[in-house]
């Protein structure tokens, strides 16, 4: 969707010629979110300016859709791309409305489809319309002016958006809130986007693609995985932290690393028949679960050796349960807040679906350092 | 310049009142009521032709004011701008009555050269107050309004005209307000107006013809304030009028 072919950015200063980009090739897929990341003036925001030409380019292509986007006037070009900066930039002589509708005007189209626009746009950020439209920029929160700075960029339904360090002016508890908004429209609109940021956090969060920048050039193109587990320099490694094996554990689902097929008993059942369950699958425990299949508690193999009767009567309280579809940092987080070795997870219906252990998620993660290295991005 | 028109405002209108109410007090004790009352007819005739000074140099200044302080603000001329605020500031140094006085050795005497000293001193702080409201406009207003694919002649119009408005409001303020105070000086080249009661009462030391025409420009004075004030309130939009 977006290609660029050996972009390049040369500024003339008085103390010389500054390469801000050098030679970048980057190739993003249809709907990806391709994160900028580095440090300042490492020529990520010159990058992405680039694309909708508010920098014209020294040298290099690129291409939208595999068009040539120099063939465009740049201002019909811009019309065609969302863009997002952060300082938001909602214009405080508009209201909300107008501010949505500048582009779909500057477009020509007809102001009763516009006006509907802004209200459908207005719903799917979750701001009443009936309260909002008529606002002015300076009567909203600030984590409400960025959400109407998207819906800005969205307008006209644009293939392509750029944003330019969002989320950065906003507190980071309403950041994660706008972070994860933005996320789920993203999974329904499937727009292509570039976004600068600075903070590898949120790039582990947002992206499919990773591109780390230094001193204008591309150091690593890459999913965030790989950017974590085989950082292609030394750079990169200590820019993603020393923490980076833990920031993997956002990347992983419950699901990925859980034991499926676990054994499971039922309450009525005796406890000889555990034990014999337990020697066959050579654990230590088990899960005693309900009528329903949600768990009611675990035996543990030892204290349970030399007694008899129902299982559930010598079960002992599960600390806590994990669902399949959070990510690992949760799973990993709440085993240490009870001191405890193994998780059960639940499906969606809090059906027993599995277990997650510790020495499971490590060996997952460790498997990656292990096995052959990729071939680092060019 | 927002804080200079409050400052300014503020103190027309303290200084007002203070004199008003002297006046009141004296013309009370002297019984130059009645003596004022002789010059009623002077009073409406020389007033619309004071007004008339005022709306015709007011109107030119505001006309050729705004455009050029928008064409300053332009981008391309940034450079050249900042020579040319200075040169005005050093003309808005030259009193205006030695302005009037220049206008009268090159357009004669009368009406027209009366307007174009009038014009000349209120020129600067529409320039100015235009200028700098532009220049105001953050940033980053008009990097999203070029990124969303608005060409420079939309911007102005759609972003910076509007946000600029209030300072450039306050500036035609200030601007009227000297107009209307200098105005009397228009009478010395001929040029009428309410000047000709004030010097002439001055001349003949007849307090009640100086106070005909001094009370009207007073008064004058605080209508043009309170007319621009309120028109300034309804115009410029609400999300960037502080008042609103």
């Amino acid at each position: 969707m977006i290609k660029l072919d050996k972009l390049t950015k040369a500024f003339e200063t008085p103390a010389g010629t500054v390469i801000a980009a050098d030679s970048i090739n980057m190739d993003v897929g249809d709907g990806e979110i391709c994160v900028l990341l580095g440090p300042s003036g490492c020529g990520k925001t010159t990058t992405l300016k680039m694309i909708n030409r508010l920098v014209e380019p020294t040298s290099g292509k690129i291409y939208l859709n595999g068009k040539d986007t120099d063939r465009y006037d740049p201002v019909e070009l811009r019309r065609t791309i969302g863009y997002v900066i952060q300082q938001i930039g909602l214009f405080p002589n508009m209201t909300v409305e107008e501010n949505v509708c500048v582009v779909p005007k500057l477009l020509g189209w007809d102001p009763g489809k516009a006006r509907a626009r802004a209200s459908e746009l207005l719903a799917t950020i979750n701001l009443d319309p009936a309260i909002f439209l008529k606002r002015y920029p300076k009567e909203l929160s600030g984590g409400q002016q960025q959400r109407v700075g998207v819906a800005r960029a969205l307008a006209a339904d644009p293939p392509v958006l750029l944003m330019d360090e969002p989320f950065g002016a906003i507190d980071p508890i309403n950041r994660e809130v706008i972070q994860d908004e933005f996320l789920k429209m993203h999974r329904r609109l499937r727009k292509t986007v570039m976004f600068v940021s600075h903070d590898i956090d949120e790039a582990v969060k947002m992206a499919d693609k990773i591109a780390i920048f230094r001193a204008g050039k591309l150091e690593q193109f890459d999913s965030p995985d790989n950017i974590l587990a085989h950082p292609a320099s030394r750079f990169i490694a200590e820019f993603v932290g020393t923490d980076r094996t833990l920031k993997r554990l956002r990347l992983v689902k419950v699901g990925a690393a859980m034991l499926a097929n676990a054994p499971r008993i039922g309450l009525g059942e005796p406890v000889a028949q555990a034990l014999a369950m337990m020697d066959d699958h050579g654990q230590e425990f088990m899960v005693i679960v309900d009528a329903a299949g949600r768990p009611h508690g675990y035996v543990d193999a030892d204290t349970v050796r030399d007694r008899s009767g129902p299982v559930g009567e010598h079960g002992l309280p599960l600390p806590a349960t994990v669902r399949v579809e959070e990510d690992l940092r949760a799973a990993v987080s709440t085993m240490f807040m009870h001191d405890v070795r193994w998780l059960a997870c639940v499906d969606r219906d809090g059906a027993f679906a599995g277990f997650v252990t510790q020495r499971g998620i490590t060996r997952l993660l460790g498997e990656t350092y292990r096995g052959p290295t990729p071939r680092p991005a060019e | 310049m927002t804080l200079r028109k409050g400052i300014w405002g503020r103190w027309l209108y303290a200084s007002m009142f203070v004199v008003v109410f002297a006046l009141g007090i004296a013309t009370q004790r002297s019984g130059l009521i009645d003596q004022i009352g002789k010059y009623r007819s002077d009073i409406v005739f020389l007033s619309q032709q004071h007004m008339k000074l005022v709306a015709i140099s007011g109107g030119l200044a505001i006309a050729v004011g705004v455009p050029l302080g928008l064409w300053l603000s332009r981008p391309r001329m940034r450079r050249a701008a900042e020579t040319i605020m200075q040169a005005l500031n050093l003309g808005s140094t030259i009193p205006t009555l030695a302005v009037i006085a220049l206008a009268m050795t090159f357009l004669g005497i009368g009406v027209v050269p009366a307007i174009f000293g009038l014009w000349a001193a209120s020129l600067l702080p529409i320039v100015r107050n235009t200028y700098a409201g532009v220049l105001g406009v953050p940033a980053h207003f008009i990097e999203a309004a070029t990124g969303m694919g608005m060409r420079p002649r939309q911007i102005l119009a759609g972003v910076e005209v509007p946000n600029a408005m209030f300072v450039t409001f306050a500036g035609i303020r200030t601007a009227l307000a000297i107009n209307v105070g200098t105005a009397p000086l228009a009478f010395l080249i001929g040029g009428g107006g309410l000047g000709e009661l004030i010097f002439t009462g001055i001349d003949l030391n007849e307090p009640g013809m100086m106070l005909a025409g001094a009370i009207p420009t007073a008064l004058l004075a605080v209508l043009v304030d309170f007319a621009i004030g309120a028109l300034a309130f309804w115009v410029v939009p609400r999300g960037v009028n502080p008042l609103r």
